[in-house]
């Protein structure tokens, strides 16, 4: 069974979701900002992990892209927040995020080759899949701060373009 | 009212020169400029002549790249310009290798 990370974060996703007509089950701004920063620190982790395990160059591609882009739009997130004058705040969903990734960290780190590259590159397809539907349904919704928002409008394009990134890699390493 | 006609003439002579200096900005001399911000290649159709050079300006702090399927690639690093010189077959769509969702394409025309 490989799919904690994918499914916590749908649990964790349903924390959130689940009773929408409740206002006070909206995550907050400070909540939102340390789920969005704790899923580009979970990749990046994943990416380091791809860039010391892989060697296959279509894999250490996309991991080093990665690294890069989860990276930067992160130091986009921290300066906002800064700016904003917000504390980001720890909450479930954070939580459930980092548990689920130790979990499928431990099973990628006993894979080698062929079957780390398809495991690792599986994996991110399905993360930002539900990475995105998160964005998409609970995330950019909820965001109260106009910035906040258009940060994560452009993170959600920036992970819908890393998700077909990896569909491609995907389709390569058959 | 010969006046007000006169100053119609006069107003639409002046926004059309500006229109014209607004045209020229995005494309000046032999250049023709992309502007890749926020996940998107604006404009993302251009009409060029061979010859000219379409220069994409990366504002964004991901790396990108203008990609043809089975053709040229042109690396966009975060902030930074590229260029490529229009050929005569270059009517083509091309997309970001590393966020194939962005897409553009290039019409050559003349």
């Amino acid at each position: 069974m490989r799919m904690p990370l994918v499914s916590m974060l749908g649990i964790a996703c349903l924390l959130f979701a689940a009773p929408a007509a409740q206002a006070q089950d909206k995550p907050t701004d400070p909540q939102i900002a340390h789920v969005a920063y704790t899923a580009g620190v979970i990749d990046i982790e994943a990416a380091k992990l791809a860039l010391t395990k892989s060697n296959t160059k279509a894999v250490v591609d996309f991991a080093t892209s990665m690294q890069n882009d989860h990276q930067a739009v992160n130091e986009q997130a921290l300066a906002l927040v800064k700016k904003l004058n917000v504390t980001p705040e720890d909450n479930a969903t954070s939580q459930a995020l980092t548990a689920a990734a130790q979990a499928e960290r431990a099973k990628l780190e006993k894979l080698d080759g062929a079957a780390f590259d398809k495991a690792y590159v599986d994996n991110e397809i399905a993360f930002h899949k539900q990475v995105n539907a998160a964005l998409e349904t609970v995330l950019i919704p909820s965001a109260e701060n106009g910035e906040l928002k258009s940060l994560l409008e452009t993170g959600l394009k920036l992970f819908q373009g890393h998700q077909q990134h990896a569909e491609h890699v995907a389709a390569d390493l058959k | 009212m010969s006046r007000l006609v006169l100053d119609r003439r006069v107003f639409l002579t002046g926004g059309l020169a500006l229109l014209a200096t607004a045209g020229a900005a995005s494309a000046h001399g032999d250049t023709v400029h992309v502007t890749v911000h926020k996940m998107a290649f604006e404009p993302a159709s251009v009409e060029v002549r061979a010859g000219q050079t379409i220069e994409w300006i990366n504002k964004d702090p991901f790396a990108h790249t203008a990609t043809v399927k089975d053709g040229w690639e042109v690396m966009l690093p975060p902030g930074k310009s590229a260029t490529h010189v229009v050929r005569q077959d270059d009517s083509v769509s091309y997309y970001c290798r590393f966020h194939p969702n962005m897409t553009g394409t290039i019409t050559v025309i003349g």
